[in-house]
Order: structure tokens, then C-alpha cells, then sequence
């Protein structure tokens, strides 16, 4: 627990240290500025050794006494201020909650401090670039939507949580899975399946699927939140368990894996800590339909948005191993997409009975 | 007064009034039954004459009663036409007072629901002789303004005649009248009907009596008619009539029992138009063949120089030359082809434009006054243009422009914000700008779209002087746009004299006199939103140094000395959005006695001559509460007057009462403050904010 209090007071330090710019500049007559990085393509860099996205330097001034600047600047305040008093009473909180907290009329006006969420929750990722602190740090916590299933033991608040002996249902994986929240006692799981959707899941854990291979089932349910990525990232570096991707077959499920693997764009600070460098792609990959004999209707075409990400997938850079460009490739001269919900077409249970069982007995993945 | 003639001995070229009652009647096609073959016999007994008051009956929506609202405008109209018209042609600056009563028969009816009204329209005028008054108000066609070229109201000698004879057909009451010619002579009452068979009036009663008044006019009618404030109201025809003619005093007493009082804020009269002979591109070719029948003169050559302006007998004779005519020919004698010739002749030949002193415009100054006065806006501006013809008749177009709010009804106190949820936001105004139209100083209620004017003003480019126009619209914002034709005759689209033909010479002025308008509102409207962008980035600073303040204090555990830190970002704040020179551009900073109003005028004369006008006091509910003196002095300038000479004259007229015939450059006329002064000499202390140094 010492350590929880530590590193709270230092982040509360650096939220306090916004206030000090903001005190020093009107003491000097200069206009109050804050440097946030860049959180964008053009500021990051994949690093090939470590296989990573890491974020580059550059940085953009938001000042106070800028008329397009103002008004954010303002909000950066009321943010830093709200994180700040969850950081004193050591609660956690949503996005959506900082946005209601935050949110006021501002006094002699008709102007609200923010007008949506789409304006608080920038500035909070602009605070944990600037600040370099990780959003569960900040105390604010996604929404709880992964499950997990398998023989895995977690201590949660003093909790003994069997993953095996939950029934299919399984384990809610919380926001927060860092080791002062979450423990991990026990695993002995041989991988880790990472699956894109939660009827895959559901499927895998119904059929038991993880008591025959040994593994953990572990879904996201489309985008896997920040828990679910830092637990794979945990079970991956603590336990030394594999991960392997299940997706749909389309840019959105490639874009999932990537995440997955090197991290994402927009918090590329933060890939240290959740990429999984060495995760596989398990599938849907562009080839199976023809090497598992899934009939063209069952697939969708490709829609002019879907076309145009997968083009500039291809131009990422940790897309450019020979493997994906042909991958990539063939998805677009099909011209169809196949969601993993399309196997069921062959089996109810073909994921499980068929899919899978080949795709491990071959090593059918791509890196 | 001018010299009338017998209409009877006058065919009418313009107006579709019947002639006289003694020429041949007009011919009645056979209309019961069409089919049927008719005997001249058959048609001379039908053929016979068609009596006044039939033929008004007939075309009341031609002369302006159409309904029992416009009915009772026209009324109103004509009385304050003629009290206008012969008050200014005989120099006398124009106090005049109507009062609209309800008439009910014993039961109290609400304005608004009665359906019969007593008008009473009083002058200062100079009266009307004793044998003439029965024939003015009673007869069709009997003036003195049609037989002349010459600029005014009334053109036809139908007006009041046409009101009284529509009063005597609603309501069966004659015409009242008092009237005084000097304070040596007695006063006159009449009651006079309209003989509606023959055209010829009927007394009812003539007598002397006792007048307060020492010279002027009363008349009385009863009518027929309906109250309705609004658009194209009573009320709206004499806010107007005030605005372009602010040389006037105007009382109004409303059926309601309310007193509006339209002060007089401009002091000198129009100069007096000359009347002029018709110019050769003027008449159409009937009007030629009836010249030369009426000439007195009994050569060809004499009847050109001497009926037609801007002919010399030099020029005379070189038409006839070309024309192939005699000069000694006798004028009677020319008819027919030859006649024709002597026309086309006139019409190619390169003759001088008419003189343009038979006009006389209302003028830039008295037209910002006038705006001032009855509009509360943030900038004036006025354009006379220069004198132009179109078919021989001279005239003069004058636009002017009243744009923005008052500082005072901006400052409204800001409602308690509501907060506002999400998807929600502020709403946004869509005004759109008024027109306000006259000939000869008449405002035009009517038929709007169908004016020259309204035409040019939406095809003027108001986006180029920064207000928002949709396509063929017109443009956006608190803006009321005036125009003003002056002319010896205007064309009217049609006889009720509603709206201004499209004749290209008149369209170009008016073009011209509006881009000059919106080009100097253009500058104004600039440099007030450099100013305004500049208040509202501060405004916004402002608003968020509160937030961001309170934020630091409570991330500093709320040890801040949070005044310090406001004070620090504020001054930060200010330093860079233009300092005070924002404040002052928008008038924030003192308003001067009693809050003078943040008024802008920009002349003819300056490139940015602003000036600030003295407080309009309202007038309110008939307390006759003097008008303060809207001074406006501080205009530029003109160039060829030495300055401090141009002051010693504003000066002078600000401190004493000129005679009335002082004589002053017509550029410069100085309004003056009227008898308020006197009244209330403190006032006069008291200047209008301070000028800027040039
Ligand atoms: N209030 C008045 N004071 C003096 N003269 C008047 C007044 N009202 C009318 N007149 C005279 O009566 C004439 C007829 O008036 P009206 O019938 O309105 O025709 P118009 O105004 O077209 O000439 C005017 O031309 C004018 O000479
Ligand atoms: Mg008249």
C-alpha cells in the first residue's frame, strides 16, 4: 500500500504543477501556456526492435490569451482540478463522470464549461501525455466490459477469485487490473485467446474449450478496453503465456490486432505498458475462407470506408512485413470481408470443433 | 397663392378622372346582351352623362379607398398633403395637428372595433380665401398645383375634394371647414356637400365665427373607416411623414385618446421650388398638338422659346429649319404629319436639361435629423444626389440609412443564464431591414415590391458593406433604409400613387445614392466589429480567468490569493486585446450627461465625420416635454470654409435665435435647438459629447 500512496502524491504533484505555470506566468505578465505532445501519426515512431509504437517529442503550446486556445485552456484547469480532488479523496472515477463534474454554466454568461463528453475526454488523454501518467494513475477507469474464463487465480480486494469455477460466465475483468488492485496468484494456463467478440466467447466457454487446450478465454467485446489489454500484457510478461488474436476478418479487426500488438496512436506513451509485441494473429485471415471452405455468400463486401483503411493499414509500418502486405492484399482482391460469426454457416460449433483445433495443430498465424 | 383656372376648360392627360361634366359623356359599351344587334337610336338614349359620384364609386380604389383602413389613411393623407404643401409654399414652417375621434351613435366603441371616424386635420397655413373654399372641398378637379410644373405634394386637385365626397357617400356628413387668412380678417365656417350630379358644391352653412387661431386651416370629415395600428397604419404614414419632414410640428391625437407629438427638429423650410415650363423630352405628342392649340403666342418660333424651357429663339428656329416648318407659321395651323415631324424633330434635337430649382430636395442634414428623431439607431448617414432628368422631368433621389441599436437597448440587463443542456443553443435573430419610401416627401405605404425604389434596394450588394443578404432579399439587421424622389412630377406606377416607376435614370440614382450610404455604413459597421471582435476575445478572457482562478485555488488546497491572480490575468487580458481604445470604440467608457446616446454620422461632407448627438428626450403621452436639442454640430468641415469660421457660425446658431430668413449655404444648415431653449435654458449648458480633435 505504500507504494499506491506514493505514486499518488506524485501525480497529484504534477496536477498541482499545472496551477504553479498558470500563478508564474501571470507573476511575470506572460501568457500562460502548457506544452502537450503531439498525440497524433504524425508524432509517433515504431520502434522494429522492441516492436513497439513509441511516441516522438513534439509538442503544441496551448496558451491562455489565445482565442482559439482559451477556452480549452480553461478546460485543462477544470480537469486537472477534478482529477486532482479524486487523487485527495482516493476515489476512481469514468470519463463520463469527470465530464458531469466538470461541467457548469460559466458565471455572468450562457456558456457551459463543456458542451459534451467529446470535449472533456481529449483533455484528459492531453493530461496523461502531458503529465505521462497512465489514465488508472489519474484514477479514471474505463467502463468494466471484458470477461475472462480459465485456469487463472486472481486475488481482487482480498477476494480469492477462481477463473476455472465460474460457471461460462466467467470473470468481469475490471478497469483497473494493475498488481496494487488486482493480483495474480496462480496460472497454468499454456495461452492466452484473445477473441474480438463476446459470442466467440461465449461459444469457447460454454463448449469448455479452455479446460481441453488449457488456456484462458479472454474478450473485449469489440475493442478491448484498457483492463483487458493490461491484463493480457500481464499474463503475457508475468505468467510468460502466448496471445493469440481472434478478430473478424476486416481493417477493424486487423486495426484491433495492431493495437493489441504495438499499441495505439493516440496514447502511444502509454504502449510500455499495454502492447503485447510478441501476440499472434490467429484469425480470420483473408485465406481461410478458402482453406476452411466458407462459401462466398457468407461474406460482405467491402465498403468504400472499409477499402480505403485497409490501404492505409498497409502503409503502417508494423504492416509491412511481407506476410500482412499479403494479407492485406487478398482481402482487397477478394473484395469480402467474413466475421467470425460467419463459421457457424459450416457448425454451431465449428470454432470450436474444427477452427481452432486446425489453426493450433497447423501454427496457422501470422506474426 | 396661385392663380387658378376653371378645370372644366383643362382635359386631364394624366389622371383617369372623368372630364368635366360638361364635355360629351363617355360612350357605355351595350353589355346586357351581347348577342343582340343594337340601333344607334337604342344606344343615344343610353348614352348620357356619368355623374361624379358614380364614376368615384366606380374607381374609389384608384384614388386610394379601396378599403375602409386605407380609406381612412387616404383621408388623413390628402388633409396633411394640402396643410404641408400650402404652409411651405407660402413660408411658414408647418404646425400641424390631426385628431382621429371614433364617432359611435351613443354606445362606446373600442378604435380598434369602431367602424365610423370624425378626422380633423388643423394648419398654420395661410388659409384659404372665402369664395374659394366652397369649390376646394367640394368640387372634383379644382386645384391650383395641376396647371403648373412645379414640385409638391398634391398634383391633381382630386384630393380633398375625393375625401370628402368619400365621406359624404359612408356617412352622408358634409364637409367642415374653418378657416382664417390673417389675424386682421375674420374666421370662416363652412359645411359643404359635393352636388354629385353636376359637380358643383352645395352650402349648407357659411358663417363667421371666433378662432383661436390668428391664420390656418381646419377641415373636418366624417368617414368611414377602420383603426388598425401596424404596417400601412395612420400612425405609421405620420411617424413617417415626421422622419422626411422634420421642418415640421406634428401633433397627433390617436383614437385612443393618446397624444403623439412629432417635435419639429429641423428649423429652416425647404427652399421654395420654381415652377417651370415643360422641357421638349417631357410631352408626349398630345400634349404638343394641345400646346399649340393653347399657345398665346402666333408664331411657331415664339411658341418654342416661349412655352418650353431651355428653348432660345436661336434654337427655335433651328427646329423649324430642321423640322422643315416656317417659324412664322401660326401654331394652330400645324397638324398632322407635319406636326408629327415638328415632334420627332424636339425629341432628336440636343436641347440643355431643364433647370432643376423647381425641385427641392429635403437635404442631408434635415433627413439625419429627421432619422434621428424617430429612429434609435447607432449611425445615420444621408446622400442628396446632384440633380438628374429622366424624360425631361428634373429630379433629385436622396437615400439615407438608420442602422443598430441604441448603447442603452443593447445594454439590456442579461437575463439570469439559463443553464443549457446539451444539444441545446443560443437563437439567433433574423431581422431584416425596413424601407421607407417617398415622392415629394410623401411617404408610399403601398405596393412595395412594385416601387423603383425596393428595387434597387435589393439589387443594391449589401454583403459589400458587411450586412448579411440572401439572394433577392433583403439584407439582414436592425437597419431602416430610406429613399426620396423630388421631382415636378414623379411617375407613379399608377394613379393611386403607391410606387415609383422603373425608368432606368431614376433606378441608377437611386443605386447610386444607396452604395453611397452602404459604403460609408460599411466603413462604420467595420471598424465597430474591429472593435466589438476585440471586447468579445476580452469578454471571453474574462469570463475564463474567473474559472481558471478558482480552479488554481482549489488545486493549491485554497491558499491562493485569488484577487492578486485575477488582477495579474486580467491586465494580461487587456494588454492584448486593444487596450482601451476597445472601450472606447464601443462607447463603454462614460456616456456623458444624462447618458447621451453613442450616436455616428457620417456626412457628405466627412470621410468619418462623427458626431455625437445630444439625448433625444421621448415624448410621452402628451406631455408636451420640449424636445432636447439634437445638435448636430461636430459634422466635418467643408472644405472651403476656414475652419474656425464654420465654428463661429454653429456657434452663433446654437447660442440665439436666428431670424428666419438667415441665409446659410444650404450645405449648412445648422439645426437649431427650437423654443425647448427657452424653456429650459439649463439645457442649453449643456453640449453634446466631446468632439474629436480633426
Ligand atoms: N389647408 C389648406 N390651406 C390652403 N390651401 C389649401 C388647403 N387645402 C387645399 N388647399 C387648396 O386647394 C387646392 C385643392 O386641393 P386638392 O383637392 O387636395 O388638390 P391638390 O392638392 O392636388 O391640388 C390646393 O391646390 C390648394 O390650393
Ligand atoms: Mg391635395
Amino acid at each position: 500500500m505504500t507504494t499506491k500512496t506514493k505514486k499518488t502524491t506524485l501525480v497529484e504533484k504534477k496536477l498541482i504543477g499545472l496551477a504553479d505555470i498558470v500563478i508564474q506566468s501571470a507573476e511575470r505578465s506572460k501568457d500562460p501556456t502548457f506544452q502537450i505532445p503531439i498525440r497524433a501519426l504524425s508524432n509517433v515512431s515504431f520502434n522494429e526492435r522492441k516492436g513497439l509504437i513509441e511516441m516522438g517529442s513534439k509538442k503544441q503550446e496551448r496558451s491562455f490569451f489565445n482565442v482559439g486556445m482559451a477556452k480549452k485552456f480553461m478546460q485543462t484547469v477544470l480537469v486537472a482540478d477534478a482529477l486532482s480532488e479524486l487523487q485527495r479523496a482516493d476515489l476512481t472515477t469514468s470519463l463520463r463522470e469527470i465530464y458531469y463534474r466538470t461541467k457548469h454554466t460559466i458565471k455572468n454568461s450562457h456558456e457551459n464549461t463543456f458542451d459534451t463528453q467529446d470535449e472533456s475526454d481529449p483533455v484528459i488523454e492531453d493530461l496523461e501525455v502531458s503529465l505521462t501518467a497512465l489514465r488508472e494513475e489519474l484514477h479514471v477507469r474505463a467502463e468494466n466490459s471484458g470477461s475472462i474464463v480459465g485456469p487463472v487465480v486472481f486475488g481482487d480486494d482480498g477476494d480469492r477469485v477462481d477463473c476455472s469455477k465460474l460457471g461460462k460466465g466467467g470473470y468481469s475483468v475490471p478497469s483497473i487490473v494493475e498488481p496494487e488492485y488486482l493480483e495474480i496468484r496462480r496460472c497454468t494456463a499454456d495461452f492466452l485467446l484473445l477473441v474480438e467478440k463476446g459470442t466467440q466467447w461465449n461459444r469457447l466457454s460454454e463448449d469448455k474449450f479452455w479446460r481441453r487446450y488449457n488456456c484462458v478465454l479472454l474478450t473485449g467485446n469489440g475493442q478491448p478496453p484498457r483492463g483487458v489489454r493490461r491484463l493480457a500484457r500481464r499474463l503475457h510478461e508475468e505468467q510468460r503465456l502466448p496471445v493469440y488474436v481472434l478478430v473478424d476478418n476486416d481493417p477493424w479487426g486487423y486495426y484491433i490486432y495492431s493495437v493489441i500488438k504495438q499499441g495505439s496512436i493516440n496514447l502511444a506513451f502509454e504502449s510500455q505498458r499495454m502492447a503485447i509485441p510478441k501476440a499472434k494473429f490467429m484469425g480470420l485471415s483473408s485465406a481461410d475462407p478458402e482453406r476452411y471452405e466458407l462459401p462466398r455468400n457468407v461474406g460482405i463486401k467491402l465498403n468504400e470506408k472499409d477499402i480505403a483503411r485497409a490501404k492505409e493499414l498497409m502503409n503502417y509500418q508494423w504492416f509491412k512485413k511481407p506476410a500482412w502486405q499479403a494479407e492485406i492484399k487478398r482481402m482487397l482482391t477478394s473484395g469480402l470481408k467474413y466475421e467470425l460469426d460467419s463459421l457457424a454457416n459450416k457448425d454451431f460449433q465449428y470454432l470450436t470443433k474444427k477452427y481452432l483445433p486446425r489453426k493450433l495443430k497447423e501454427k496457422d498465424w501470422l506474426d | 397663392m396661385g392663380k387658378r383656372k376653371d378645370s372644366a376648360s383643362e382635359p386631364d392627360s394624366k389622371s383617369s378622372a372623368p372630364r368635366s361634366n360638361s364635355e360629351p359623356a363617355a360612350k357605355k359599351p351595350a353589355a346586357a346582351k351581347a348577342a343582340e344587334r343594337v340601333t344607334a337610336v337604342e344606344m343615344g338614349a343610353r348614352q348620357r352623362e356619368i355623374s361624379v359620384s358614380e364614376f368615384f364609386t366606380k374607381n374609389r380604389h384608384l384614388l386610394g379607398f379601396d378599403n375602409p383602413r386605407k380609406a381612412l389613411l387616404t383621408c388623413v393623407k390628402e388633409a396633411v398633403d394640402n396643410a404641408l404643401d400650402a404652409c411651405e409654399e407660402a413660408g411658414i414652417l408647418p404646425d400641424v395637428t390631426v385628431n382621429l375621434e371614433v364617432v359611435s351613435n351613443g354606445v362606446p366603441v373600442a378604435p380598434s372595433q369602431a367602424n365610423r371616424f370624425r378626422v380633423t386635420v388643423t394648419d398654420n397655413g395661410p388659409g384659404i380665401v372665402r369664395q374659394q373654399i366652397p369649390r376646394i372641398f367640394a368640387k372634383l378637379l379644382y386645384g391650383s398645383k395641376f396647371h403648373r410644373l412645379r414640385m409638391s405634394r398634391g398634383q391633381q386637385g382630386i384630393g380633398i375634394s375625393a375625401a370628402g365626397m368619400y365621406g359624404q357617400l359612408t356617412t352622408g356628413k358634409p364637409v367642415k371647414i374653418i378657416s382664417r387668412i390673417g389675424s386682421k380678417a375674420a374666421a370662416h365656417f363652412f359645411e359643404v356637400q359635393i352636388d354629385t350630379k353636376k359637380n358643383e358644391p352645395l352650402v349648407h352653412e357659411n358663417k363667421q365665427i371666433e378662432w383661436e387661431q390668428p391664420r390656418g386651416t381646419q377641415v373636418t370629415l366624417e368617414v368611414e373607416g377602420k383603426y388598425q395600428k401596424g404596417r400601412a397604419s395612420v400612425d405609421e404614414w405620420l411617424e413617417q411623414t415626421s422622419i422626411a419632414n422634420p421642418h415640421v410640428k406634428l401633433v397627433y391625437k390617436t383614437p385612443e385618446g393618446e397624444t403623439k407629438e412629432y417635435p419639429r427638429t429641423y428649423h429652416e423650410l425647404p427652399p421654395q421650388p420654381r415652377e417651370i415650363k415643360p422641357h421638349p423630352y417631357g410631352i408626349e405628342f398630345g400634349m404638343l398638338l394641345k400646346m399649340l392649340q393653347d399657345t398665346k403666342s402666333h408664331t411657331l418660333s415664339g411658341f418654342l422659346a416661349g412655352d418650353f424651357c431651355r428653348v432660345s429663339p436661336q434654337l427655335a428656329d433651328e427646329i423649324c429649319k430642321a423640322a422643315k416648318v416656317s417659324p412664322e407659321d401660326k401654331p394652330r395651323e400645324l397638324k398632322g404629319p407635319v406636326a408629327e415631324t415638328l415632334y420627332k424633330t424636339l425629341q432628336e434635337t440636343k436641347i440643355m436639361a431643364p433647370p432643376t430649382n423647381c425641385i427641392s430636395p429635403i437635404g442631408e442634414k434635415a433627413i439625419l435629423s429627421g432619422l434621428y428623431k424617430q429612429i434609435k439607431g447607432e449611425f445615420y448617414t444621408a446622400v442628396s444626389r446632384p440633380p438628374a432628368v429622366y424624360r425631361g422631368n428634373p429630379f433629385i433621389i436622396e437615400a439615407g440609412l438608420a442602422y443598430g441599436n441604441r448603447p442603452q437597448d443593447q445594454n439590456k440587463p442579461q437575463q439570469p443564464a439559463m443553464p443549457k443542456a446539451e444539444g441545446e443553443h443560443e437563437e439567433e435573430d433574423s431581422e431584416l431591414a425596413r424601407v421607407i419610401r417617398y415622392a415629394n416627401r410623401v411617404p408610399l405605404l403601398y405596393q412595395q415590391s412594385a416601387c423603383s425604389t425596393f428595387k434597387a434596394v435589393l439589387s443594391t450588394g449589401w454583403k459589400n458593406y458587411g450586412l448579411s443578404q440572401s439572394r433577392g432579399a433583403l439584407p439582414g439587421g436592425p437597419m431602416v433604409i430610406f429613399v426620396h424622389m423630388a421631382s415636378v412630377w414623379v411617375p407613379f406606377t399608377s394613379e393611386s400613387k403607391e410606387a415609383i416607376a422603373d425608368y432606368d435614370e431614376i433606378q441608377k440614382e437611386i443605386t447610386l445614392a444607396l452604395r453611397e450610404c452602404g459604403r460609408r455604413l460599411g466603413l462604420f459597421v467595420r471598424r465597430r466589429e474591429r472593435a466589438a471582435s476585440e471586447f468579445r476575445r476580452r469578454n471571453i478572457f474574462e469570463l475564463y480567468i474567473e474559472e481558471v482562478v478558482e480552479a488554481c485555488n482549489r488545486l493549491k488546497g485554497g491558499t491562493l490569493p485569488k484577487q492578486k491572480l485575477k488582477e495579474q490575468l486580467q491586465k494580461i487580458a487587456t494588454s492584448r486585446t486593444g487596450g482601451t481604445k476597445t472601450d472606447q470604440a464601443l462607447g463603454k467608457t462614460g456616456g456623458g450627461p444624462e447618458g447621451l446616446p453613442h450616436s455616428i454620422i457620417v456626412t457628405a461632407d466627412g470621410v468619418e465625420g462623427e458626431t455625437a448627438l445630444a439625448t433625444q428626450v421621448e415624448s410621452d403621452q402628451g406631455l408636451a416635454v420640449p424636445p432636447a436639442e439634437p445638435d448636430l454640430l461636430g459634422d466635418t468641415t467643408p472644405a472651403d470654409e476656414p475652419a474656425s469660421k464654420e465654428n463661429a457660425t454653429k456657434k452663433s446658431s446654437r447660442t440665439k435665435h436666428l431670424p428666419k430668413k438667415t441665409t446659410m449655404k444650404s450645405g449648412q444648415i445648422a439645426i437649431r435647438a427650437g423654443e425647448s431653449k427657452a424653456k429650459h435654458p439649463s439645457k442649453s449648458a449643456k453640449t453634446a459629447a466631446p468632439r474629436k480633435p480633426k
